[in-house]
């Protein structure tokens, strides 16, 4: 039998520009700013080879999963297997009838009605509207949305929405089904019965291949997994072992970085010589407990004394959002730092982030009247780490396992009171 | 379920490689996307009588009102001349196509752009997005040719033997909106400019076609300029199907289709040759 997927040298180039559009809007000068030299940096690759001379296969009934950083080519590799864009160079043969699903409720209208909308849906994915039809009663009762089957979508809440959207895509029934990320919706008790709706389709012979941030959801589905790094295929084996070299190896994380004098990143003013992720005790951590704190500690060399400027932090999730930014504070920063090199550590709380890879962006800003920055010195992605819950059952996801999207996860403090019959609440 | 075993020797294995060729017709792979053709002509017209306030009446109002003020304009105070027609029939019989063309050029032109969530999220020959834009306003030609029999009946204007052969005519319509519309639409995927020149190309296009004069009140050299525009052979062929007009000249219909087909098959490699990048440059 042959493969379902072969795929050989297969390659794709992204020009300048294609990436990193121009800044628009006031919004984009925003988030420009925060996420600095970001433009420059494409502007002097002129190309990037998003994906480069990528060969495997994959074969019938084969569950694989695709991980790797932000930026590896995974989105890429998906996106050229599901022919939303071409390649550059090489090929792949996809041997079957293929369906794919980048986001859930691709193509939904919300003037429609949820019966228009599972037509449309179906079709757009690739469904004949017999086999629609025949399945209909099915995708309805999946999406319990039996009673507003004659309401604009426009009307449905978000959860109706999303259970709709899912159960038109998990009835879809291609032989290949690529699949990105899309469980990562809904309510807590959907997410339950999707991921199972998942299981029960990798079971079912079909070949899948998987892309997703969450490394639970990889082990659970994937029997297979493909480890991508900078557009290659660093590592193909079983999902587990993947999942671990993944989530230790240096390919996932940079904790430490420093420089040599005279590449350290600056100006005449202000010098960076190293950025380090700490743990409590000091030690580099390139995985932190969700539930201890964690220290980003920049070296930093004033060359020129008494220079109004103020380290700042950029921390950005595997997704790209920014989570946070924070400076430091100190009045003498304000003032001007002495000459001579200052160590700076900047404490991230307990229960904070999010699991996943944080990237850290470090960078020295002087403030100019009217709200104006300038940048001293700025370092996009100097370091990144690892946030890993040990699920032990004390931290913000208390004995929940599944997806637990938000760009911060923290701990909050519930109250609980009990409203008394006359009407005043009594806290305890 | 459906038992998809035996569908896997019946699908022809998907080859994925950088695409050459100039034009890339795959007949086939249009045909089996068929349904998804209607689907998406069926979503548009749904949407847009959803949409509007008063839904299937713009097809009525708005070519009324502008047949009431062409009349008033160009019949009564400049006295075109009209075939022989009551002046409001005359421009009625020229704006009904009219109308179908500049709403199926303006709707192919943004067809890509408008559906940059498919485009970005599901793949499906491109092309099926200005092809049902183009198709979509049918319906409102549909609505507003009955306001036309209104007035053939109000001035007994009989209607010509040859009358279906309007469809022809509404075909080549049909295929000069779609072969702008390809150029335009993939044009928009990277100079979002393009909704600032459709409504001027529009305005300019109606003044260049014989909708409000007859192409026989123009010296003969000029027709013959006129008649690379194919919506003069539109017109003047609609004229003469539906309402018995003189025929025009079939050189200049000749004329007219041939730059349709070359405007459909230009357009057609400009929108295949841009299609490579669209989901990158979108």
């Amino acid at each position: 039998m042959p493969a379902s997927i072969t795929v050989e040298g297969l390659s794709k180039r992204y020009r300048l520009g294609q990436l990193a559009g121009g800044y628009d809007t006031l919004r984009d000068q925003l988030a420009a700013l925060g996420r600095g030299g970001r433009r420059a940096r494409t502007e002097e690759e002129r190309e990037l080879w998003a994906l480069r001379d990528v060969s495997f296969e994959v074969q019938p009934g084969e569950v694989v999963g695709l991980i790797g950083r932000n930026g590896a080519g995974k989105t890429t590799l998906l996106r050229l297997l599901t022919r939303i864009t071409e390649p550059t160079g090489g090929r792949a043969i996809l041997r079957g009838r293929v369906g794919s699903l980048l986001e859930v409720g691709t193509g939904f209208h919300p003037e429609l009605t949820g019966r228009e909308n599972i037509y449309l849906n179906g079709s757009i994915l690739g469904m004949r509207r017999s086999e629609i039809s025949a399945r209909f009663d099915e995708i309805v009762e999946f999406a319990g949305v039996e009673r507003f089957l004659d309401t604009p979508v426009k009307r449905y809440s978000s959860g109706m929405y999303v259970r709709l959207a899912f159960s038109v895509a998990a009835h879809l029934e291609p032989e290949i089904l690529l699949v990105d990320e899309v469980l990562a919706v809904g309510d807590a008790e959907f997410q339950r019965r999707s991921l199972g709706k998942m299981e029960e389709v990798g079971r079912s012979g079909r070949t899948v291949v998987f892309v997703s941030h969450n490394m639970a959801t990889i082990t659970r589905l994937c029997s297979r997994a493909l480890l991508l790094e900078t557009g290659r295929i660093v590592g193909d084996g079983a999902a587990s072992e993947l999942v671990a070299r993944y989530l230790t190896a240096e390919s996932g994380s940079q904790a430490h970085r420093t420089w040599p004098p005279d590449e350290a990143p600056g100006n005449e003013a202000f010098r960076l010589h190293g950025v380090r992720i700490v743990d409590g005790d000091g030690r580099v951590a390139s995985s932190v407990d969700v539930r201890e704190p964690v220290g980003v500690e920049l070296t930093l060399e004033v060359l020129r004394a008494h220079v109004p400027a103020t380290p700042w932090l950029a921390l950005f999730n595997d997704q790209g959002a920014h989570v946070f930014s924070a400076m430091d504070t100190d009045p003498m920063w304000e003032r001007g730092a002495d000459q001579g090199i200052h160590v700076v550590t900047a404490w991230v709380p307990a229960n904070l982030l999010n699991e996943g890879t944080i990237f850290v962006s470090v960078s020295m800003n002087s403030f100019r009247s009217g709200g104006k920055a300038e940048r001293q010195l700025h370092v996009d992605d100097a370091v990144s780490f690892l946030v890993v819950d040990p699920a032990e059952g004390d931290s913000a996801r208390g004995a929940y396992a599944g997806s637990w999207p938000g760009a911060v996860r923290p701990l909050l403090t519930w109250s609980r009171g009990v409203r008394r019959q006359d009407g005043v609440a009594e806290r305890r | 379920m459906i038992a998809d075993a035996s569908l896997a020797e019946t699908v022809r294995p998907v080859v994925i490689e950088p695409s050459r060729g100039l034009l890339r017709i795959n007949l086939a792979e249009l045909w089996a996307y068929r349904e998804l053709l209607g689907i998406l002509v069926w979503r548009d017209i749904k949407v847009r009588y959803k949409q509007t306030a008063i839904g299937v009446a713009w097809a009525v109002v708005q070519p009324l009102a502008t047949m009431i003020v062409f009349t008033l304009v160009f019949g009564k105070f400049a006295n075109f001349p009209s075939q022989g027609l009551p002046y409001p029939v005359f421009v009625f019989s020229g704006l009904l196509p009219w109308l179908y063309f500049a709403s199926s050029l303006t709707a192919s032109s943004m067809s890509v752009v408008s559906n940059v969530n498919l485009v970005t999220k599901v793949y499906f020959p491109r092309v099926l997005l200005p092809l049902a834009a183009v198709s979509v306003p049918a319906v409102d030609l549909l609505v507003s040719s009955v306001v036309l029999v209104v007035l053939m009946l109000w001035f007994g204007v009989a209607i010509g033997p040859l009358a279906p052969l309007i469809l022809v005519f509404l075909l080549l319509a049909l295929a000069t909106a779609f072969g702008t519309g390809l150029f335009f639409s993939a044009l928009n995927v990277r100079f979002r400019d393009v909704p600032y020149i459709i409504p001027f190309l529009v305005q300019i296009w109606l003044y260049l076609s014989p909708v409000i004069y007859p192409v026989s009140a123009l010296p003969e050299r000029w027709q013959w300029v006129l008649s690379l525009n194919p919506m003069t052979a539109v017109i003047e062929g609609f004229r003469w199907a539906l309402l018995d007009r003189p025929p025009p000249d079939p050189g200049k219909i000749v004329v007219s289709a041939v730059t349709a087909v070359v405007m459909v098959v230009a357009g057609y490699a400009f929108f295949r040759h841009a299609e490579r990048q669209f989901a990158d440059k979108i």
